[in-house]
């Protein structure tokens, strides 16, 4: 077997040394009866060729995003990937590296993290970043528990435009917990009252901006509701690049920013593994979850980074940590940062600018679409329209005619009463062709 | 009769004048090591013998500080915050957590004295 | 404050000092921060055709402080970087209760198809039959390998996993409507400090169950904290000193005597895998880390993935996402359904399928004869490394047969006047990477060695020798070579007390000294 360096002859030896005559002795803890007597009912061991072949074979089934003019978003988006970034992330020692216990043999990890955490704070406009979580909906379930730690309080309130999917994870543990989740019913245009569901026993409102319909959020107002009852409000994001050229949420007086940071160095994938955001406020950063990496010096007075702050963890704290999580999302944190690093300031806006402009496009088409209505009043790369019978037929549709072209809203929301809405993006990477043929495509289902 | 007494947690509490004032044994901080924080109950608040009042965390641990006796928290070292090494430098002295008014005063007689005390930690160490 | 590099000192070295504070081709690197200029970019972007904004007045004005690299630029900071990592490519590993094995680079490619890595969650399904046949695969994998009959693949890493059973345990003790009064969760005392992390997540409460004199799970005690208040058990099986739980079918009736649940951690599955199943065990959770046992990178910390298999009892309760395999073939059911007792909804979208591309290839790769040929050696390596050193090293149990890792603690080194922690950083100067430290607490001054099945009997006797010989190096005395270690690598010992003291948890400007 390829992957295995021991051959009979060493195994024989070792056997040897321990002082047994069989492989089988060394596993006579595991009572006679409890080991399994036949052999796994899977098929052998294969070659590499093999393999790839019959993997190939399964891939060669799917329709990727690449191959056609692509416009899905609702919380997962395509942008362009610099080589150099997978290139540099699939080295040996970022890529077969553990977590950085031993820090004067993972500074590299250590300083890349640092340099995220720096980036992070920046983006968001807040004073805190930790090393990132497992994705943005599980960041946001954190920030809404450590919400309930800050303020002792139980109730969260759910903007009816956070992603379906981050306001069920929450929901979830909530439910575990006997907390209170009260979610708002899906709104699309933004036109719902969050403030007035703020009270004295609120613990934190969660609302997302740019919101699961594409619409933007000035979140000003609602955070001074949240301040005079003593609640925190959470932003969440699920597109990163939209931070190039839309106010942070910092800067609208959010506690705790929270997103997802996939579309920043990290490709699609089916949905995982991606990068979960969460930035605070520098008074809360003992309530944080997850890893945080700070600078320091070593024997010799030279600047080094380590883990720090670690006893709010679960190695530490077990069931009084402020978190279960144990991993950061490692490789696609660092992918994030080299895309980031790469881009840098203006690169960043510029990628911003180019998204919005594109998107503006697509909707002015759309409105010359009979039938067809743009519903959003404000977006960055994303809008929601009305289309003229079930949005999942008509996707349907342009999948057949070779173009990835929305998520149904029912989709996301089922029974929900949304079903001629139909969610569309636009990034760097579709062409002035892409969105002509989007366009004239819908115009001939329509 | 001396002023002091000790729990088996390694808390000391001293009797002052103006209350009694609370910290951790030199033994507790060498086991420990560097402090580098420390969270201190809020004045005021009204605990019970053995409740937890404050959490003192090395690099690698947490652990709880408990209130000896029952009491009000009259008062707490708020230089901590700044400068948690002093729990380590003068862990009798500048480094103490909190000060209690007692509510029962009796409740120390089940505590150890210094001698019962330095026994007690032979016994683990 | 950051502090600008300055020359080491070469002190005592006798070796000159070094201008840059670079030793050949050991390179200092400096922050993005300090490189960088912001309005450098390594990526071109066009400027699009004029357009009218619609961001509804909230445009970003103040400037973000970010800075940029040309590519040149960025590729030497990485690389520069990543040359102060160790990694397993570049050396043993032998991180106990981590599993770093070997991560064939195939696995990577595989995710990298286009197929497969360049897909949307949530792109209609009848343009990814493949990836959901994918994870259908894997599936039939897990469930084969454990003997179980249901998998969650939703679970995000280990500790995820673990969140994962103890919410389907919460959701089926709810359905039996004693929510109010199951409220238990038994913790072994070696566990790993997420099982009673994820526990308290899912609001239960925990108490720990002490290990007996042979470091497995003390039965007599553990049947006497058994009651109608007890939810489950969470057990590491291979536990965490490295020793089979043999007890484990009689622990599964006394849990299941009583109507609680048996939560097993799956983070030591590569030493069993082919040779006993968790299913015909008794167990009704228990999360596999994909990371640990099937290969995918652990990227530096990340990212992981920990499905979970069910009991036939639990399966009921699991997540959405699931598959359902209909008429018209493997259908995604993405939302809990009228008639469901699913738990709901754990994370966004399917799971870690990049991971779950890798780990597939690896077991298609090892095939059912490659795994358990896989699980043999990683056990047969852990005991060889026990034989060499158990004349000199002292273990909390006594020499007994371990399983893929051994467990020494520090009673040997007690007389030496040296800590593990002070081994352990000699360790790095011999150009290893350090075991497993002070896990688990049930042995004083732990050290956890777990080689895998990666490496070469060569390998093994080169680090075996190393050990032997830092250890008659402790016994005569030679406190510098390990007191001040490590001396050869990118940094001495860091000052953590500094770092919590006084944290500073990003680079900010530099201010003008007045």
């Amino acid at each position: 077997m390829r992957y295995l360096p021991l051959n009979s002859e060493d195994r024989s030896e070792m056997l040897a040394r321990i002082g047994v005559d069989s492989i089988d002795a060394l596993f006579s803890s595991i009572p006679e009866a409890n080991r399994l007597s036949r052999d796994l009912d899977l098929p052998l061991r294969r070659s590499e060729m093999e393999t790839q072949r019959l993997l190939a074979a399964m891939a060669a089934k799917n329709m990727p995003a690449g191959s056609a003019p692509f416009f899905i978003g609702a919380g997962a988006y395509k942008h362009h990937i610099p080589a150099s970034v997978d290139h540099l992330i699939q080295r040996s020692e970022f890529l077969t590296s553990y977590t950085p216990y031993q820090p004067e043999i993972s500074q590299g990890t250590l300083q890349a993290i640092f340099e995220f955490q720096t980036q992070v704070a920046a983006l968001t406009a807040m004073d805190v970043a930790n090393a990132s979580m497992y994705d943005g909906s599980t960041a946001t379930m954190e920030a809404v528990l450590m919400a309930h730690r800050v303020t002792k309080r139980r109730k969260a309130v759910l903007s009816g435009g956070l992603h379906p999917h981050y306001a069920e994870v929450v929901r979830t543990v909530s439910k575990m917990t006997d907390n209170d989740a009260l979610s708002l019913p899906p709104d699309v245009f933004a036109a719902e009252d969050l403030a007035a569901e703020v009270d004295e026993e609120t613990s934190c409102v969660v609302v997302q901006t740019p919101d699961a319909f594409g619409n933007l959020r000035d979140l000003s107002a609602l955070a001074a509701a949240c301040k005079e009852h003593g609640a925190l409000l959470i932003a969440v994001f699920t597109e990163a690049i939209s931070l190039g050229l839309v106010k942070p949420p910092g800067a609208m007086g959010a506690d705790i920013v929270v997103g997802e940071g996939q579309s920043i160095g990290n490709g699609l994938n089916f949905g995982g593994p991606y990068v979960g955001l969460f930035a605070t406020r520098q008074k809360y950063l003992r309530q944080m979850p997850g890893r945080l990496c700070g600078e320091t010096v070593d024997a010799d007075g030279r600047r080094g980074f380590v883990l720090t702050l670690s006893t709010r963890e679960q190695h530490i704290k077990r069931d009084k940590a402020t978190s279960s999580i144990c991993t950061n999302a490692g490789l696609c944190c660092l992918a994030f940062t080299m895309h980031l690093t790469l881009l840098g300031e203006a690169g960043l806006r510029q990628l911003a600018r180019v998204n919005h402009a594109n998107a503006v496009d697509l909707a002015g088409r759309f409105a010359q679409i009979y039938g067809v209505e743009v519903l959003n009043r404000s977006f960055f790369n994303e809008f929601t329209v009305r289309v003229p019978g079930p949005a999942a037929e008509i996707v349907e549709h342009l999948a057949q005619k070779g173009i990835l072209g929305g998520v149904p809203a029912s989709r996301l929301w089922p029974g929900e009463d949304l079903d001629d809405l139909m969610i569309v993006a636009s990034s760097e990477i579709n062409t002035d062709e892409d969105r002509a043929a989007f366009a004239s495509a819908l115009r001939g289902i329509a | 009769m001396s002023n002091l007494r000790y729990t088996k947690d390694h808390e000391y509490i001293r009797l002052e004048p103006d209350g009694a004032v609370v910290g951790i044994t030199d033994f507790a901080q060498s086991q420990l090591g560097d402090v580098v924080f420390v969270e201190l109950p809020v004045v005021g608040a009204v605990l019970a013998e053995g409740a937890e009042a404050a959490v003192v965390e090395s690099v690698k641990a947490a652990s709880g500080v408990n209130a000896p006796a029952s009491g009000e928290v009259i008062g707490v070292n708020s230089a901590l915050e700044e400068k948690p090494a002093l729990v380590n430098e003068e862990p009798n002295g500048s480094g103490w957590f909190f000060k209690l008014k007692l509510s029962d005063p009796s409740e120390l007689d089940a505590l150890m004295d210094e001698e019962a005390y330095e026994a007690f930690v032979k016994t683990i160490a | 404050m950051n502090r600008p590099e300055h020359p080491i000192s070469s002190a005592g070295t006798g070796r000159p000092r070094s201008f840059t504070s670079n030793r050949g081709l050991c390179q200092e690197e400096g922050l993005i921060f300090e490189i960088g200029r912001p309005d450098v970019s390594g990526v071109d972007i066009d400027e699009p055709a004029p357009f009218e904004m619609r961001l509804g007045g909230l445009e970003r004005e103040e400037p973000i402080g970010l800075p940029g690299l040309s590519e040149p630029e960025a590729m030497r900071h990485y690389v520069r970087l990543s040359q102060k990592n160790y990694s397993i490519d570049a050396g043993l590993y032998p991180l106990g209760s981590c599993t770093m094995k070997h991560n064939p680079r195939l696995n990577e490619s595989m995710a990298r198809l286009p197929g497969f890595g360049d897909i949307h969650p949530l792109q209609p399904e009848s343009t990814v039959a493949g990836a959901l046949e994918l994870i259908a695969e894997l599936s039939r994998w897990l469930m084969e390998m454990t003997g179980m009959p249901a998998v969650a693949m939703s679970p995000k890493a280990g500790a995820h996993g673990e969140a994962c059973g103890m919410m389907a345990i919460k959701a089926a003790i709810a359905a039996r409507g004693e929510s109010a009064t199951r409220r238990i969760v038994l913790v072994p005392e070696s566990a790993h400090g997420t099982n009673p992390a994820s526990a308290a997540l899912v609001g239960f409460a925990t108490r720990t169950v002490p290990c007996g004199p042979d470091g497995r799970v003390d039965l007599a005690a553990l049947k006497s904290l058994l009651g109608p208040d007890v939810a489950a058990i969470m057990l590491t099986n291979p536990n965490t000193c490295g020793l089979f739980e043999s007890d484990i079918v009689a622990i599964a009736e006394a849990m299941h005597a009583v109507g609680a649940y048996f939560y097993c951690d799956g983070a030591n599955f590569n030493a069993i895998v082919g040779k006993t199943r968790p299913g015909d065990l008794g167990v009704d959770a228990m999360h596999i880390n994909l990371h640990k046992t099937f290969s995918t990178p652990h990227g530096g910390g990340g990212p992981g993935a920990g499905p979970v298999v069910l009991s036939a009892r639990l399966a009921p309760f699991a997540p959405v996402p699931f598959l359902r395999e209909g008429e018209s073939g493997l259908r995604l059911v993405e939302h809990v359904e009228a008639d469901s007792q699913s738990f709901g909804r754990m994370a966004a979208f399917h799971g870690q399928m990049g991971m779950f591309v890798r780990a597939l290839s690896y077991m298609m790769s090892h095939g059912a004869d490659g795994l358990r040929q896989a699980s043999e050696d990683a056990v047969l390596s852990a005991n060889y490394i026990r034989a060499s050193l158990s004349d000199l090293m002292t273990q909390p149990f006594g020499d007994q047969p371990c399983m893929h890792e051994v467990l020494f603690d520090d009673a040997w080194l007690k007389p030496t006047g040296l800590s593990t922690l002070d081994f352990a950083k000699a360790m790095i100067d011999e150009g290893y990477h350090p075991m497993t430290i002070y896990f688990p607490l049930v042995a004083h001054g732990a050290m956890l060695i777990e080689p895998t099945e990666s490496e070469s009997k060569a390998s093994l006797d080169l680090f075996i020798a190393t050990l032997r010989d830092l250890a008659f190096s402790a016994f005569d005395g030679a406190f510098d070579r390990f007191v001040g270690a490590p001396y050869h690598a990118p940094r001495r010992r860091l000052d953590e007390t500094r770092a919590a003291r006084n944290p500073i948890l990003k680079w900010s400007a530099p201010t003008q000294d007045v």
